[in-house]
């Protein structure tokens, strides 16, 4: 059994002529975190729509837990047990804690009835709460609907569903764009509670200070491929070598085809 | 940090106390608001005489104070509109519309009843048969059956296409008003169907649509709060994409959603064939408004995702209040409709205006 929770090989994309993704190579072992950094357009959110099923890759392999895996969509891909907290956020406002972590696999009971089966609110709520309790997120009251709490509560909510359900591995796509400085410090602390509880953990992000505060290295793309793979916490590298990368200044060796 | 601690995982529990003010609570208020309004009225206006729109003194005979009847009258005339309300509620709630329920009514009573009809009426044969003898005298489930699998296609039909090709609701369930109401009219070339079996009478004889009304009332409260398919419905309407992202099968659903709709649109309309024993191509005109209205009134949001049974069943009874208040004051006609109409902005309007306050109180 190999530490290797993801691997892709020549994961690539075209959207007609256009190569948003060229041969990447990408490997994330158990219980690390790793950044993915890159200028707009360079490849990032398409690399982690592609590892989510959200579309389908022209080629290259995705190794999940040890078996190559095809996803259909984003529901397989949390099947298995990926779990990503997308940009926009997918929240029904209406609905209160409970209802928005366990929508689409609600626990029920009577299952006999079909699409009328019963809810079992109590084992939901009982979860919810161990699930918060596990992040750390704090919430005044989960029975509250989601459309009166704040931007950081509201990311939280969609940050705990992964420790819920157990999942296998967690993709953030820039979870703190739209969130003020406290709240990012909220999302920020259950990121770090994640990695204290040893869940490997992808973060799209463009906030240099953060990663460098939160990450074991850094992946950086770059007009479609991967330019750079940094082990910021045993090397010594700083800010601006990260800038460089993305902006084309330098290369790392062994990737200089993406120059 | 040291806000973040002030509001610990004490404070995770579920606590009523920080619960929401319900929407319901304000249509109650509304509703005992409004009989008192009337009962004012009633007091005030020189050509009343004092008369009292729910207290009886002149014929309390019986020793009882209440207007029982015209209580009941109230009742009875919202209960056939409010079990179309019931599935237009789940409609809206889901991000929807049906424009289409009204003539639904209509098309499905006439097709209900013609296989409802008693051979003889005084001894002499059926002289509004529809079918040859073998639809004479079926057992009152045939029609019952017919009906629903009539509204559950009709609803399908609306489902499907607003689920498949993305049409907005309002103008599918648009066409469908036109076509039921069409079919109503071509059923029998525009000829009344009559002379119901008894049984069938019985479905819609006295108290009965109040019966139906609150039991179906009953059931979908139940569906709707504690039920996979209320939770999604309510999930669909509040953030479609949410909800696709979530796993949920929204296309399936919301023909799902529809075909309730229409089934309870159909059951609608044989209480109310079984109440008027016959059936007419015009049935059930305005039904589809109405039933709107009652639904908008009881606080049910037209963006969807927010309102729920109970505030529908008080909408009605505001609903119907209000249009028997009307009638109690002796306002005309076109004057009650001016006036309908302007409740239904107002209801609009106050949601809005309570949804903001909401919005930004937090």
């Amino acid at each position: 059994m190999s530490d290797i929770i993801l691997e892709t090989r020549n994961l690539t994309k075209h959207y007609g002529g256009v190569h948003a993704l060229q041969d990447a190579n990408f490997v994330l072992r158990k219980g690390e975190h790793v950044a993915i950094m890159g200028d707009n357009g360079a490849g990032k959110s398409t690399f982690v729509r592609q590892i989510t099923g959200v579309e389908q890759r022209t080629r290259g392999d995705i190794i999940f837990d040890g078996k190559p895996v095809n996803f259909s969509g984003p529901i397989d891909a949390r099947e298995a047990g990926i779990e990503t907290v997308f940009q926009t956020l997918a929240l029904a406002d209406d609905l209160d804690v409970p209802d928005n972590l366990f929508l689409g696999r609600e626990i029920t009971k009577w299952n006999f009835l079909g699409p009328f089966r019963l809810l079992d609110y109590r084992s939901m709520r009982e979860a919810t709460l161990a699930g918060l309790e596990k992040t750390a997120v704090k919430i005044p009251n989960i029975r509250n609907s989601i459309r009166n709490m704040s931007g950081g509560q509201r990311q939280c909510v969609a940050i705990a569903r992964t420790a819920t359900f157990h999942s296998k591995l967690t993709i953030m796509d820039e979870p703190t764009a739209a969130l003020g400085v406290q709240e990012t410090a909220q999302v920020e602390n259950i990121i770090r509670t994640l990695k204290e509880a040893g869940e490997p953990l992808i973060l799209v992000s463009h906030n240099m200070r953060q990663v460098f505060d939160l990450v074991d290295r850094v992946v950086v793309f770059r007009r479609g491929r991967i330019c750079a793979n940094l082990d910021i916490k045993n090397e010594d590298i700083s800010g601006e070598d990260v800038v460089a990368y993305i902006t084309g200044a330098k290369t790392q060796a062994g990737y200089e085809d993406a120059a | 940090m040291a806000d973040q601690t002030s509001h610990g995982i004490g404070g995770l529990t579920y606590d009523k106390s920080k619960r929401a003010w319900p929407n319901e609570a304000n249509v109650f208020i509304a509703l005992v608001l409004i009989i008192l309004i009337f009962e004012a009225l009633g007091q005030i206006l020189p050509y009343m005489n004092g008369q009292s729109m729910l207290f009886d003194f002149n014929t309390n005979r019986d020793g009882t104070i209440l207007n029982i009847a015209r209580i009941k009258i109230v009742i009875l005339q919202v209960s056939i509109i409010g079990i179309i309300a019931l599935g237009v509620t789940q409609v809206i709630i889901s991000g929807g519309i049906d424009l289409s329920s009204g003539p639904l009514v209509g098309a499905a009573a006439m097709i209900v009843m013609s296989f409802a009809q008693t051979e003889l009426v005084n001894g002499n044969p059926n002289p509004k048969a529809v079918f040859g003898p073998w639809s004479f005298d079926l057992p009152v489930i045939i029609p019952i059956l017919v009906g629903l699998a009539f509204g559950a296609l009709i609803g399908a039909i609306n489902g499907t296409f607003i689920a498949l090709t993305r049409i907005p609701p309002f103008i599918a369930t648009l066409g469908m008003f036109l076509i039921c109401r069409g079919i109503a009219q071509w059923w029998t070339k525009g000829q009344p169907v009559s002379f119901p079996t008894e049984q069938y009478a019985a479905l819609g004889a006295g108290m009965m649509p109040v019966v139906w009304f609150v039991l179906l009332a009953a059931v979908f409260f139940v569906i709707m709060k504690f039920t996979v398919y209320g939770k999604h419905t309510y999930a669909i309407g509040s953030n479609e994409d949410a909800a696709r992202m979530s796993g949920i099968n929204v296309k399936r659903h919301k023909i799902l959603v529809y075909m309730i709709a229409g089934m309870l649109a159909a059951f609608a309309a044989i209480v109310l064939s079984s109440k008027n024993l016959t059936a007419q191509a015009g049935m059930g005109q305005f039904y589809e408004l109405y039933a709107i209205a009652m639904a908008v009134i009881g606080g049910v949001s037209l963006t969807g995702g927010r309102g729920s049974i109970v505030g529908t069943v008080l909408g009605a009874m505001v609903f119907g209040v209000i249009q028997s208040g009307f009638t109690f004051i002796k306002l005309d006609a076109f004057y009650q409709l001016m006036a309908m109409g302007a409740i239904i902005i107002s209801a609009v309007v106050l949601d809005q205006w309570r949804q903001q306050r909401a919005a930004m109180r937090s």
